[in-house]
This record gives structure tokens, C-alpha cells and sequence, in this order.
């Protein structure tokens, strides 16, 4: 099926933050559906974290990029069913990756269970040198999104996408 | 954004603000750590945990809103209620004290709303499940953050042992308020929005009490005095203070836009 040129116009849209990655490679473009009657476009986001700062952008965003085609444009920001790394596209790991930042990995998952109070030692590849000889310098980065990891092989610092 | 009318349910609009209070005044007390942290990476930390419940507290502000049958939008809320109006537990309104108070808080903070939001999921209020749905993987987060500086002050130096000590003897006043089923909790209890606070407790304590152990410290003794009333308008000293710097701007200025 081919997109029309407004639904890949919005499609398209980099995200914010992460300009590499587009609002679809991330998973956050939830639903698209185009009204070419009517020339309306309705489009349905869910944001990384609830307290993404980005998402009035990217709000404004499709807005625009529907307007430059001659739509009108609905934008419904929803929360259920909560966005998850896994939504990420595989398009969209390998831009993270080739713009320095390591794609997010393998979930840890919700537990109900007993106390977890282990520092798992999860393998992160650095995106520059490629060495797994990486640490955790802070859990929490430069965006809501992201952790601070540094590389042990060749000094680099790195932005590690946290799966979620 | 425009909303479907939505018809109005007090019971769950006043149920759902102590939720969303809680998660306001605490993003804002968070908020004073930046440039005030004991490294730049937890500057970083603090802002990023108030910043996951600030939005928390901006979709379910947007919720009261519409249930309660005024049309108050999330700033009309935040901004334009007087400290009377608010139902936040009295733990969030306190004043910042050391970091050792704040890991203490983030701890006793983040557990609670880690079971509340676990429970919502299946709340008859669509919005506040999907709201909890989303908020309970960022408080997951949030509590392992405060485990590992629990973990660390505690089963560290004298000094640092004594601190985290004293910071949980501080927050302990304040714990039984957040368990106290107050009557807009049973009311909405009873119809499926809200779940009762005190039944939280059992799964809430098991897993501050083992943190607390594993770090080397002592469960606090049980406190000779507790805070009570915040639910229902009833706010500490600092509560005041924290409002005038948050809403000074906004009422400064009415109807600003940046």
C-alpha cells in the first residue's frame, strides 16, 4: 500500500530530541488515518514519558506538516496503551546507533516479585568502538529517555536509550 | 486540546486530585534540587523523577477538571486553587533537608505510589488506568533510584550511616497519612475509581522494611507524633511558601502564554 504524500510528510517528522530517529521509527505515531474527501487527517501520538517535554512540538508539528499539504489535522495524545522500546522500529535502533546513542535492549519488566536489589550487569555496546566493556555512569540523562554510560575501551562518553 | 464532554463524577474528581496533588507539590519540591544535588548527575536525576510525575500530575489535573463539572483546565488547577483547595499527603510539602531526607522520601514516596498505581490499572476511570498503566514503569524507576542511595548511605561510612538513619527517622511521621483511608478514598473504593489506601500498606511495607535492612539500618521506631489532614485541605507551614513560589508568576501574569 502506498502512503499519500501527507500521511509520509507527518510519517517523516523527526522526533524533537532525537532528530535522527522519525515520530514513526520511535513508536510514538500511534495511528494514522487520512480523509482525502475531506481533506482531513486525524493522528493519534502516545509520549515516551508521561512528562515528555517534546510532545507540544511534535503536536504542532504534524499541525504544520498536514497544513502544508492543504489538511486539517486532529491530534489526540493518548497514554493507553503505554509506549514501550519495543514499538521502536529496527530502521530506528540503527540510526540511534550510527548517531551515537545505544539503542535500548532487552526489558527488565515490571516484577511484583520479591526485592530486586541486584545491579544487573546488562552488556551495552558502545556505538562508537563497538567494546561491551561499558559502565553506567548516571541512570539518568540528558532526556527523560535516556542513561549515561561511558565507554571503557575507547574513553568515550555515550547516551544509552533506556528500554522501557 | 479539545475533549468530549465527559459526564461529571465528584466522587472521582476529588478521589483523583489527592493522586495528582501528591505528584504536583512533590515535582516542584524535586525541582529545588537542580544546581543543588551532591553531584550534577543527580541535579539531573531529581529533575527527571519531577518532571515523570509533573506529567502525571498534568493528565490527571486535566481529568479532575472534567469530572468535577467546572471545565478547570490543568493550569486553572495548579495555579488558581488556594492551599485550602489543596489534597496532597503533608510528606510532599515538606521542606528539602539533606540528601539522605530525600532518599528517605523518594523511597517512602515512590513505594506508595508504585503499589497505587499497580492497583489503579484496573480502575473503572479510563483515564486514571491508563494514567497508571503509564506512571508505573517511571515510578519503578524511581524507587530503584532511591533503593541504591538508600543502599549506599546506609551500608557506608559512619557519617553517611548516621544521616540516612536520621533521614528515615524524619519521613516516618509522615507515612501513615499516605495509608489512611480518607473518605473520598472509600467513596471511590466503593465505585471502582480508587482503591483503599490501607489496603497498599501490607505490600508497601515488606518492601521498604527489606531495603532498609539490606542497607544496614533500623526500622524506624513508631513515631510519637504523625501528620494528618492534608486530604483534607488541612497543610504544614511550608505548604504555603511552596504555592506562593509556584503560582506567584502565573497569577502575576493571568493568561501568560511563553
Amino acid at each position: 500500500m502506498t502512503r499519500s504524500t501527507v500521511a509520509q510528510a507527518i510519517a517523516d517528522i523527526p522526533d524533537p530530541e532525537v532528530p535522527v530517529v522519525t515520530i514513526e521509527d520511535l513508536g510514538i505515531l500511534r495511528h494514522l488515518e487520512v480523509d482525502e474527501a475531506a481533506h482531513r487527517v486525524s493522528v493519534t501520538i502516545t509520549p515516551t514519558y508521561s512528562g515528555c517535554p517534546a510532545m507540544a512540538a511534535i503536536e504542532a508539528h504534524i499541525v504544520h506538516a498536514a497544513a502544508t499539504q492543504g489538511y486539517a489535522c486532529t491530534v489526540d495524545t493518548r497514554l493507553s496503551p503505554a509506549w514501550t522500546t519495543d514499538w521502536m522500529s529496527e530502521r530506528g535502533r540503527q540510526r540511534l546507533l550510527e548517531f551515537g546513542i545505544a539503542p535500548p535492549g532487552q526489558r527488565a519488566g515490571v516484577t511484583d516479585g520479591p526485592v530486586t536489589l541486584t545491579l544487573q550487569r546488562r552488556l551495552v555496546a558502545c556505538p562508537q568502538c563497538g567494546s561491551t566493556e561499558t559502565e553506567e555512569l548516571a541512570r539518568f540523562g540528558s532526556t527523560a529517555c535516556k542513561a549515561l554510560r561511558r565507554c571503557l575501551a575507547c574513553r568515550e562518553p555515550f547516551d544509552e536509550f533506556k528500554a522501557l | 486540546m479539545a475533549q468530549a464532554s465527559v459526564d461529571a463524577n465528584p466522587v472521582a474528581a476529588q478521589y483523583i486530585q489527592g493522586i495528582a496533588d501528591d505528584a504536583l507539590v512533590y515535582a516542584q519540591r524535586l525541582g529545588e534540587w537542580i544546581s543543588r544535588g551532591p553531584q550534577i548527575e543527580e541535579d539531573m536525576a531529581l529533575a527527571n523523577i519531577g518532571l515523570d510525575l509533573l506529567g502525571q500530575a498534568r493528565a490527571l489535573l486535566t481529568r479532575v477538571g472534567q469530572l468535577d463539572g467546572t471545565g478547570r483546565s490543568e493550569d486553572d488547577l495548579a495555579y488558581f486553587r488556594d492551599e485550602r483547595q489543596f489534597r496532597n499527603v503533608h510528606l510532599v510539602e515538606q521542606e528539602r533537608g539533606d540528601y539522605a531526607f530525600e532518599m528517605a522520601r523518594l523511597l517512602v514516596f515512590s513505594s506508595y505510589q508504585c503499589e497505587l498505581y499497580a492497583a489503579l490499572r484496573v480502575s473503572s476511570d479510563p483515564v486514571l488506568a491508563g494514567v497508571a498503566e503509564k506512571a508505573l514503569k517511571e515510578v519503578h524507576y524511581h524507587r530503584d533510584h532511591a533503593t541504591q542511595w538508600v543502599l549506599r548511605l546506609g551500608d557506608g561510612t559512619e557519617e553517611s550511616h548516621g544521616r540516612m538513619q536520621q533521614g528515615l527517622d524524619d519521613v516516618a511521621p509522615f507515612v501513615a497519612e499516605l495509608f489512611e483511608d480518607d473518605a473520598a478514598s472509600v467513596a471511590a473504593a466503593r465505585e471502582g475509581a480508587g482503591v483503599l489506601p490501607s489496603s497498599l500498606h501490607d505490600a508497601y511495607v515488606d518492601r521498604v522494611s527489606a531495603v532498609i535492612r539490606q542497607a544496614t539500618l533500623d526500622l524506624p521506631e513508631q513515631p510519637r507524633w504523625r501528620s494528618r489532614g492534608g486530604r483534607d485541605g488541612f497543610h504544614s507551614r511550608p505548604m504555603g511558601y511552596l504555592l506562593a513560589e509556584m503560582q506567584h508568576i502565573a497569577r502575576s501574569h493571568p493568561g501568560a502564554t511563553w
